[in-house]
């Protein structure tokens, strides 16, 4: 079954580096190869789940000498557990229905070759992350996914913003892979000098690491996932990624690559559990549970700003990226990874969803470009419909079921309180989404008249992810649960089951009355501040381009620059010329009074032998001789005195 | 006790029979680039028979041990061990390529055959200096390098070539006058040998003297190489240097002679001084990495393409010496991965830095920008140079960054753990600067509309040549990046040796 595991990987990685080399002579730019791949990759997916779940959901594990450091063999791993399948069949799946769809969506664009390439080696990456039981793969895949990332949201990189958005998402998740570098080299000893992270998972559950290397390397290692997941406050980068093409959008910086900070804590889940005491019973709040919840609602906050489509996605993303952070650090793992793959599914469909809209309309802005959509793009309309539905979770739709579960386990955990933080998202999701799904759909047209529906590579792609949005949902039918024993915890249900609700009526109430956040902004002191504190997007991005990156450019490298030239080289030239002077002095000295002859002859055969190569370069050559004669000089009587 | 292996004499006599044949077979028979080349490939090829021979835990292999001047008791003493091997068949690697690229790109002014002559001269000092196992010897031919370098750089270099040949030439004699003061002082403070072996094997019985003077000794040595490779605040010739230099001479500045100053200090400083390397191991950690945020920030500042590349030459390099200064076979490996790696990725963006100028006349980063709009393949390899300089795993940059971070968790015993534990922090924050300096540096050139320079300007895409040489570089980063065995393997048996040794009780 290991060559299943891997064939998904290596038959990905042959796949880019072909469609990069010869992908041009293909008729359709090479995204024929990388269809058929990846219908390879889904059929490989899926019998790999299979086979997992005929053999009683044993791990599939193998590994092999990979080098030797400081005396310490490193095995190369991979371990393939349920949190790996469910990684793999929804990389697989989203990524064949987001090929399917950029082969009709990039098929005019003069680079599609490359994009479609680079979503190959994304798949490879993001595969061979999942399956990987040691920490360096981990990295491996982890960073090359970053790349990828950069490559794709700077595909059209004739645009100076584009470029922009793809050195700040590269740049910000590269501030929080300092965490990522310095948590597995710390982990490494923690792990008695292993990267296994099947070895390290075990030591801590049975705590054999000192709580201060464990402490401090789960700390690390959460700083590379606040960065990678967009949480809270380094998601900064992730509404502006959203400049790279839209299927790209629904892959990478929806469905797969931001998660994969989630699955970094669910993959070493015992580590964090004991590093926080998670599962102690106490429902202390952690450093993780508290991110998670601040993400959920400041991003659902922005979200109701946005009138670009893809912005309001994005920040849905985010948002929703937070609830799997809360709920693993609030002892939900398995609502985490459950919430991940309905989130994969149905914010993917809205991705593609998105991008079909924007094509027919030419443009994203939702004030000017939309409006009352529902009739001339069906389709489109019944996916995007399908999919919010299951994203904000009305019951029966999958969200709920991911959400239930999570209360079921955090209650299980003791941390009720928080349950009040999936509440509060769930109305604020329901909310934007209402909001954004009307101001599509529904209302007046705005823009071009004459809007003609997406072709059916588009629609029926993005059909088959809202379907499979749908479908996911019922998965809690098999998901192993605690007893629900707390009296709390149905209550909570219920409330999870009314509150979307809610936030659809509150969207539709303020829509009839004319309530917006600017109208209240307009009338209301307090208003106004929030909304000023909102529509700067809590001054983040000020401060990190305005204050901290120009600070390093503007002000620390010239400060630097400047040392060098006018202290440290300035010195150095000074030193040059005083010492040319003293040399000239002694030497005239010197050959006047004793040496004379010799050095004239000596010194006229190797002018004479160097004028051969260079006659301008002699002389001074000799020069520095002198000079270097004196530093050795100096440099003894110094050596002398010390030894002295 | 004489001993000589025929392929450790090779690598020094089949360049100097290139270089005699340079000089001797008349122009227009067979070109001299060819010939150049030739004998580049031929000392590969030695060195490929060394790799194909050398045996990971047979101790120095290939030795040449025969008397030399008996009056000081030094002998012409050469052997490969762990340590050299890789840094050895990287430089011999890259001369073949350089070799390669001068069949088409030989310099227009002055002789061809002096240009070809003291590349050979070069690769002679070079691999003299991995081989040396005598002081004196090792200083001659580190010494030996200096000297066709400086007429490369000074007969062949850009405007500032004369001011840049001598800075690089004064600042390198100086390093090497204080260097030879201490290698003196290890003769005679010690048992009135030059024998490295002999001085790291009884190390600490090397320097009969006290740890006082084995620091004031080490700090001499410390002088040499750091102007070598460089260290901060002695690497103010590099700039300037390797933008001057011709395309040829500042690959090979960069991948092969900066590497000298590293292996100086590990093939000599550390083990021949022990105490005294422990003694300074916190200062050289922190001076690893004030240069690591240094250069970083200094390439910001940077507005010429090959003077950025440059400086982050200074970044890369203090990796090496905070690998140095944890004194751990972990920190060893590291180091000599970083500079291995260092070796092929730099000079990979060298070339392609030359490339541009040869197409556009300038370096200007201002005047660059949309070089993929006119030339994607060229700026493409630059892409690749990049990502792999900023120490992306999977590709080879990435080795000796993450050693090195790995290895100051934990440094050698009695050395400071906690500072050490800072140093570990500030160079892993030096990974981000790594990225903003290349990736802005690779936006200005790559991205964007066409700039100043390429208006209206037609040029060639990658030539075969340039294909010929960048490919099996690019194809060779990838390979040590995804199997590092291919190098641990052969270094970790002899630096847990040399730390041994290094640390033996008295």
């Amino acid at each position: 079954m290991t060559w299943l595991a891997l064939g998904a990987p290596a038959l990905m990685t042959v796949s880019f580096l072909a469609v990069l080399l010869v992908g041009k002579r293909f008729r359709n730019g090479g995204v024929e190869l990388g269809l058929g791949v990846n219908v390879i990759n889904v059929v490989l997916a899926v019998a790999l789940a299979a086979a997992w779940n005929a053999n009683d959901k044993i791990s599939i594990e193998a590994s092999t000498h990979w080098f030797e450091f400081a005396g310490k063999a490193v095995d190369a791993a991979i371990r393939v557990d349920g949190l790996a399948i469910a990684l793999i069949v929804l990389v697989a799946v989203v990524s064949l229905a987001v090929n399917v769809f950029s082969s009709a969506y990039m098929k005019d664009d003069r680079r599609k070759t490359h994009f479609y390439a680079v979503l190959l080696l994304f798949s490879a990456a993001m595969q061979l992350f999942v399956i990987s039981d040691n920490l360096l793969q981990l990295v491996f895949g982890w960073e090359v996914m970053a790349l990828c990332s950069f490559l794709l949201i700077g595909h059209w990189w004739e645009e100076k913003h584009n470029v922009a958005a793809a050195m700040k998402a590269f740049l910000t998740t590269r501030v929080s892979d300092v965490g990522l570098l310095l948590g597995v080299a710390v982990l490494f000893y923690g792990a008695n000098f292993s990267f296994s992270v099947t070895a390290l998972n075990e030591a801590a559950a049975n705590n054999a690491v000192s709580r201060a290397v464990l402490v401090t390397g789960a700390v690390a290692l959460f700083v590379a996932v606040i960065g990678k997941s967009a949480q809270f406050p380094l998601h900064t980068w992730l509404p502006d990624a959203m400049a790279g093409p839209t299927p790209m959008s629904a892959l990478i910086h929806a469905a797969t690559m931001v998660v994969a900070g989630v699955f970094l804590v669910l993959r070493l889940y015992p580590v964090f559990d004991s590093a926080f005491g998670i599962t102690d019973g106490s429902g202390t709040a952690n450093v993780i549970v508290i991110i998670g919840a601040v993400t959920v609602v400041i991003a659902a906050l922005l979200a109701f700003l946005q009138h670009d489509i893809k912005k309001v996605l994005s920040y849905s993303t985010v948002s929703q990226l937070g609830y799997m952070v809360l709920a693993i650090g609030a002892g939900a793992p398995m609502a985490a990874l459950f919430h991940l793959v309905v989130h994969g599914f149905s914010k993917a469909a809205l991705f593609l969803a998105a991008g079909s809209i924007s094509r027919s309309v030419h443009g994203y802005d939702l004030r000017r470009d939309m409006g009352d959509l529902h009739a001339s793009l069906p389709f489109t309309h019944a996916s995007f419909l399908v999919s919010s539905l299951c994203l904000v979770g009305v019951i029966p739709f999958s969200a709920f079921w991911s959400k239930e579960l999570m209360v079921v386990e955090m209650t299980d955990a003791g941390f009720m309180p928080f349950i009040w933080v999936l509440v509060l998202g769930s109305v604020m999701t329901a909310a934007y989404m209402a909001r954004m799904y009307y101001l599509v759909f529904w209302g007046a047209r705005r823009g071009s008249k004459i809007v003609r529906e997406s072709p059916p590579a588009m629609t029926i792609s993005t059909g088959v992810l809202a379907l499979g949005a749908v479908l996911v949902g019922f998965g809690a039918i098999f998901i192993d649960r605690p007893q629900l024993h707390a009296s709390g915890g149905w209550l909570a249900i219920l409330v999870e089951a009314i509150f979307p609700l809610l936030g659809i009526a509150l969207a539709v109430v303020c829509f009839k009355l004319g309530i917006g956040a600017v109208g209240l902004a307009r009338r209301f002191k307090f208003a106004r501040a929030a909304y000023h504190v909102l529509w700067n997007r809590y001054y983040l991005d000020w401060l990190y381009e305005h204050v901290i990156a120009r600070t390093v450019r503007k002000g620390l490298s010239l400060v630097v620059h400047w040392f060098d030239m006018r202290i440290i080289d300035a010195f150095v030239d000074s030193f040059g010329r005083a010492s040319v002077k003293v040399g000239k002095a002694l030497m005239n000295r010197l050959e006047r009074d004793v040496v004379d002859g010799t050095v004239n002859a000596a010194g006229g055969a190797s002018m004479r032998a160097g004028g051969l190569l260079a006659r301008s370069q002699a002389g001074r050559v000799q020069r520095y001789v002198a000079v270097s004669v004196t530093a050795m000089v100096l440099a003894a009587m110094v050596l002398m005195w010390v030894v002295q | 006790m004489t001993n000589v292996s025929l392929l450790g004499l090779a690598a020094l006599v089949v360049p100097l029979i290139g270089l005699a044949a340079v000089l001797i077979v008349p122009e227009g028979k067979l070109r001299t680039p060819v010939l150049g080349l030739i004998g580049f490939g031929l000392t590969f090829a030695c060195g490929l028979a060394m790799l194909v021979q050398y045996k990971p835990r047979g101790g120095p292999q290939f030795e040449v041990n025969t008397s030399w001047i008996p009056s000081i008791n030094s002998r012409f003493h050469l052997f490969v061990d762990g340590v050299s091997l890789p840094l050895l068949l990287m430089s011999m690697a890259m001369f073949v390529a350089v070799g390669i690229y001068c069949l088409t790109r030989v310099p227009k002014t002055g002789s061809a055959r002096a240009f070809v002559g003291l590349l050979l001269l070069l690769e002679v000092g070079v691999n003299g200096t991995f081989l040396a196992q005598d002081l004196v010897l090792f200083f001659l031919f580190f010494e030996l390098v200096l000297v066709p370098m400086y007429f490369l750089i000074g007969i062949w270099g850009g405007k500032r070539r004369q001011y840049a040949a001598l800075k690089f030439f004064v600042y390198t004699v100086f390093g090497s006058a204080v260097m030879l003061v201490g290698f003196l002082a290890v003769y005679f403070l010690g048992d009135k040998t030059f024998s490295i072996p002999e001085l790291s094997a009884g190390a600490s019985h090397a320097v009969s003297a006290t740890v006082g003077v084995q620091t004031a000794v080490f700090a001499a040595l410390l002088i040499g190489f750091a102007v070598k490779l460089p260290m901060f605040p002695l690497h103010t010739w590099m700039p300037d240097a390797h933008t001057e230099a011709p395309t040829a001479a500042s690959v090979l500045l960069a991948s092969v002679m900066l590497k000298l100053g590293g292996y100086g200090l590990i093939r000599i400083a550390l083990p021949v001084l022990p105490e005294g390397a422990k003694v300074f191991a916190p200062m050289l950690g922190l001076l690893g990495v004030v240069a690591i945020i240094y250069g970083a920030l200094g390439c910001l500042a940077q507005s010429d393409l090959k003077r950025l590349i440059a400086f982050s030459s200074l970044s890369h390099m203090g990796f090496v010496v905070l690998g140095i200064a944890t004194c751990t076979p972990a920190g060893l490996n590291a180091a000599i991965y970083a500079m291995f790696a260092h070796g092929l990725i730099t000079g990979l963006l060298f070339f392609v830095a030359g490339g541009v100028q040869h197409r556009l006349h300038t370096r200007d980063l201002a005047k660059l920008g949309g070089l993929l709009n006119v030339a994607p393949r060229l700026s493409w390899v630059l892409g690749f140079g990049v990502v792999a300089s900023l120490g992306i795993p999977g590709l080879a940059g990435f080795w000796g960054e993450f050693g090195a971070i790995l290895a100051s968790f934990q440094p050698a015993d009695g050395l400071p753990v906690h500072l050490f534990r800072v140093y570990m922090v500030i160079a892993a924050v030096g990974t981000v600067l790594a990225a903003a300096y290349l990736l802005w540096m690779f936006s200005r050139v790559a991205f964007g509309s066409v700039g100043e320079a390429l208006k209206g300007v037609q040029i060639r895409d990658l030539t075969k040549t340039e294909a010929v040489v960048f490919v099996p570089l690019m194809i060779a980063i990838v390979v040590f990046g995804v199997a590092p065995a291919l190098i641990l393997d052969v270094v970790d048996p002899s630096t847990t040796m040399l730390v041994d040794t290094m640390f033996a009780e008295q």
